[in-house]
């Protein structure tokens, strides 16, 4: 496997300008020209080959598609805080010397410490196959999927009026060439499929949008899958048809297992990245062995879990994703960091470095990141609450990590009265203060679940996949942002 | 890799010609551009970036596919038409496919005033950044950290191409200076920024302005509270007020439109926001962010574009596609709406504060609250509490919530303090009443 993915890496990114690692060599001398002697300093090229297709459905037909290719390297040097970085997409030796000079622009010189050749090459366990899922699917198959969710969509319920479906593929493989000699590879497939249905009743319109993916091939989505898909986007529309205004202000919130906990995501998971803590402007900063939720609070950062959208089998550094664990029984343990910044706080690597692509620099960023299961029945947790809130799908969230508030939009809620679950709320956003918050939670369900795979993280202008999950769980004071006081 | 962005389109034009298909656009754009950052008084990253891309698009009996590279080797872009045109093979058939109308097609080209390249090294820029962030961390005692200020120059050429015979080369530039400080009291740390951005490097504003504004910003927001859920005026600032006029553009364009998916469907002719308010677009005001004098598909763009009169919608945002689906006529808008100009009702910001009277100032939104099929909107705000015309105390972790087609009715007054900055200039908006959620 792992002699493989070199080899995939190898033939598409330095066969073709016939690079060799004498060359590779060159370039991380040029790159780290003459190093500071410092144990941080560091320098690294990320080739990258990235293929691209998708195909959407409106009206019933597959109107458009596209594809993109590119590849390219970024080139990268540290010396203490400082980085430089600049990249090419050509992938010719000159041109790629030619890069490497942006060094100088953070006047790197004195002895070097660069190892480069003999190269090592990393023995990889891949968390996920190497299938190229773009190749693997004629595209007959591919509009075949989109179509058997607009009929699954539109058979399910005559209220439907409109179906959206878009499905995506990419192919990946990438080499990391590092200055202390290392050289991994990795090849990467990531799949997606929404389902987004328009549903109108009495000149009342709603949407409702669904879809999951992973590191998989199009195979995943069968005729089971995508019915799956088609009927639950067509059920939260028809569920909205029937919300009443959302309530107003600070109540008892019961938040649903999955895809719910872009809470996570967003009231502590960003927080807890190393460059935030590193350079103190995070709300979390310097509480490590703090109290920062409530002790049926265990949240993790796990890349190493089998397919999954956020997973990787190595970071963008190519160092190993872990499960890290953000939070135990309430407690703050640790941060997610990159190379940089575990270097400069002297903590450990636990393989969060990415990047969008190789024209974006490495920082920071969360893979899959869930609370453990607790020990309460969901039905249980339901039954607690006088009057309050049940958030069981959401949009999209923001975080300004230095305040520490977040918020994050629901598109399917009900009200909670008197222990059951009644009528139908449009969606209202949730806002809180991470820290504060996640000490409000009481209850947390056993019913642990992980997000379909339709998660994107934006942070500083760059956008990777990534994963979220939870049990169902209770926060006891939650601001709720409807309309009705 | 060429990087004569002209003969690149041609090649992919003929290369589509010579497989069969009927029609054919190319876009393509190169550039490149450095990015600094100083933070704490040191240079942290120095980013150099060098872009190139081609995006094709082919059309064979009303179908459609598109292909997209970095590769402008002769061997790249004839891979990424045939990459486009087996998509076209597999997709369905739509009559409304196809390049815009050919008589549409722009025949001025003006110079717009949209290139102006930055003559600066890494030094220059470096040595700025450095300023910018002094005058932040010197503003006030209470400035605690930073996340540094930062300097961006972008210059490039874009060329589009189709096989009506339109072609038309443009070069541009692009520049900011930001600014982003963290400060401190006993009840926490908080966060602003302040930036500029213009295609003129001469045009922005100075370092140190940026840098004590970013201060101030950041320093007014300490010993935020959070205050209690209640129904009261809103006065969204300059900067935030952008966002009602974004969403209700994005509400009137076709691709919504013919899907049935707007709040704003069927809305033309209409009154949608008050009689004093009017909204255009000015395609070809000079030196603007949004400024072109055809559209991405060669159409021509007018002087001046009208798209709500004395409160009244006039007109959706149309590319050719969305045009023929709804069986009207092109607007021009592919691509999107350029430098809209909203009017105001002559208040200052001082005169929309006192208007006000008490009432929640907006400074910030975060979050995605908004249902575009209802326009039920419910966002996270941060602003400051008002009382008889002044700012009390800021005011944080609280949200605001309506109906945006209820939310533009509302509408009392437009300031005359117009953020300039990007494609919308648009003024502090005044709404009589929404729902706030606090404790």
């Amino acid at each position: 496997m792992t002699q493989s993915h070199y080899q995939i890496a190898h033939d598409l990114l330095l066969e073709p300008t016939g690079l060799d690692d004498n060359d590779l060599n060159q370039i991380i001398h040029r790159l780290n020209g003459a190093v500071k002697s410092s144990d941080v300093d560091f320098a690294d090229l990320y080739f990258q080959h990235a293929k691209h297709e998708s195909w959407s459905l409106d009206e019933g037909k597959v109107k458009t598609g596209s594809f993109n290719i590119d590849h390219g390297v970024g080139l990268r040097a540290i010396s203490g805080e400082k980085t430089a970085f600049a990249y090419s997409e050509d992938l010719n030796k000159s041109a790629i010397l030619a890069a490497a000079e942006v060094a100088s622009a953070i006047g790197r010189q004195g002895q070097s410490i660069t190892q480069g050749m003999p190269w090592k090459r990393d023995k990889v366990t891949a968390l996920y196959g190497e299938l190229d899922p773009i190749n693997a699917m004629g595209d007959q198959e591919k509009v075949a999927i989109l179509h058997k969710a607009d009929q699954a969509a539109r058979e399910h319920d005559s209220r439907v009026k409109e179906v959206m479906a878009s499905l995506s593929a990419v192919y990946e493989a990438v080499l990391i060439v590092r200055s202390d000699g290392r050289q991994i590879a990795d090849v990467r497939p990531l799949i997606r499929l929404n389902v987004s249905v328009i549903v109108e009743e009495n000149g009342k319109r709603e949407r409702g949008s669904t879809g999951g993916g992973g590191r998989l091939g199009l195979d995943y989505f069968d005729d089971a899958l995508i019915t799956n898909y088609a009927h639950e986007a067509v059920r939260q529309a028809l569920v909205s048809l029937e919300a009443i205004d959302s309530p107003a202000g600070t109540m008892e919130v019961v938040l649903g297992a999955g895809w719910p906990g872009i809470l996570l995501h967003e009231a502590v998971g960003h927080g807890l990245e190393g460059d935030f803590n590193r350079k103190g402007t995070s709300a979390f900063a310097g509480r490590i062995g703090e109290k920062v939720a409530s002790e049926l609070c265990t949240v993790v950062d796990d890349g190493t879990l089998a397919d999954r959208r956020g997973s990787l089998s190595v970071d963008d550094e190519g160092n190993k994703t872990e499960n890290t664990v953000l939070i135990e029984n309430g407690i703050l343990k640790g941060y997610m960091q990159d190379e940089h910044n575990a270097q400069l706080m002297n903590m450990p690597l636990t393989g969060n470095g990415r990047r969008e692509s190789f024209a974006h620099l490495p920082m920071p960023r969360m893979t899959n990141t869930y609370m453990h299961a607790g020990k309460h029945d969901s039905e249980e947790i339901i039954r607690s609450v006088k009057k309050g809130l049940y958030a069981v799908n959401f949009g999209g969230g923001q975080v300004d990590i230095t305040s520490g508030k977040f918020v994050f939009s629901s598109s399917e809620a009900y009200l909670i009265e008197d222990g059951k679950v009644t009528q139908p709320v449009k969606g209202a956003t949730l806002i809180g203060n991470g820290p504060e918050a996640m000490q409000t939670i009481s209850m947390v369900g056993s019913d642990l679940e992980l997000d379909s795979g339709v998660g994107v993280c934006g942070k500083d202008g760059q956008s990777v996949p990534v994963g979220v999950g939870q049990p169902t769980l209770k926060m006891d004071a939650l601001t709720v942002g409807g309309v009705q006081l | 890799m060429s990087l004569d962005l002209m003969s690149a389109a041609e090649i992919a034009m003929e290369h589509a010609k010579s497989l069969g298909m009927d029609q054919s656009e190319v876009a393509l754009h190169h550039g490149t551009g450095v990015a600094v950052t100083a933070r704490q008084q040191e240079l942290e990253t120095v980013e150099k970036h060098n872009d190139a891309q081609l995006v094709i698009s082919v059309y064979k009996d009303q179908c459609t596919g598109s292909a997209s590279s970095a590769d402008l080797s002769e061997h790249g872009i004839r891979a990424s038409v045939e990459a486009a045109i087996s998509i076209a093979r597999q997709t369905g058939q739509d009559e409304c496919f196809g390049l815009a109308d050919e008589d549409l097609m722009a025949k001025n080209k003006f110079d717009l005033d949209l290139y102006h390249p930055w003559d600066m090294d890494v030094d220059q820029m470096v040595e700025l950044a450095l300023e910018c962030e002094a005058n932040a961390l010197e503003f006030d005692p209470r400035i605690s950290n930073s996340e540094g200020a930062s300097l961006n120059t972008y210059s490039g050429t874009a060329v589009y191409a189709n096989s009506h015979g339109f072609s038309s080369e443009q070069k541009a530039s692009q520049h900011s200076i930001s600014c982003s400080v963290i400060g401190e009291s006993d009840a926490g740390m908080q966060r602003d920024y302040w930036y500029d951005s213009d295609r003129n490097p001469t045009k922005l504003q100075s370092a140190k302005v940026i840098g004590k504004t970013a201060a101030d910003r950041t320093v007014r927001r300490l010993d935020a509270r959070k205050i209690a859920s209640r129904e009261c005026p809103v006065l969204f600032d300059a900067i935030m007020a952008k966002s009602l006029i974004g969403h209700l553009i994005g509400a009137i364009k076709g691709g919504v439109i013919y899907k049935k998916a707007s709040f704003m469907l069927d809305k033309v002719g209409e009154q949608v926001l008050p009689e004093f308010v009017s909204v255009s677009e000015n395609p070809h005001k000079l030196g603007a962010a949004g400024s072109a004098w055809h559209d991405g598909e060669g159409v021509a763009t007018p002087q001046q574009r009208s798209i709500i009169g004395s409160g009244v919608l006039e007109g959706y945002v149309l590319g050719s596609f969305t045009a023929r689906k709804l069986g009207l006529q092109s607007t021009a808008n592919s691509g999107g709406v350029r430098n809209l100009l909203v009017s105001n009702t002559g208040h200052s910001y001082d005169e929309l504060l006192a208007q006000m009277g008490t009432g929640l100032l907006v400074t910030e939104l975060i979050g995605s609250g908004i249902n575009s099929v209802t326009g039920d909107y419910s966002r996270g705000a941060a602003g400051f509490w008002v009382e008889n015309g002044e700012m009390q105390y800021p005011v944080e972790e609280i949200t605001i919530a309506g109906n945006l087609l209820d939310m533009y009715q509302k509408i009392v007054a437009i300031g005359n303090d117009a953020d300039t900055r990007g494609n919308t200039e648009c003024g502090s908006i005044l709404l009589d009443n929404m729902t706030i959620a606090g404790s």
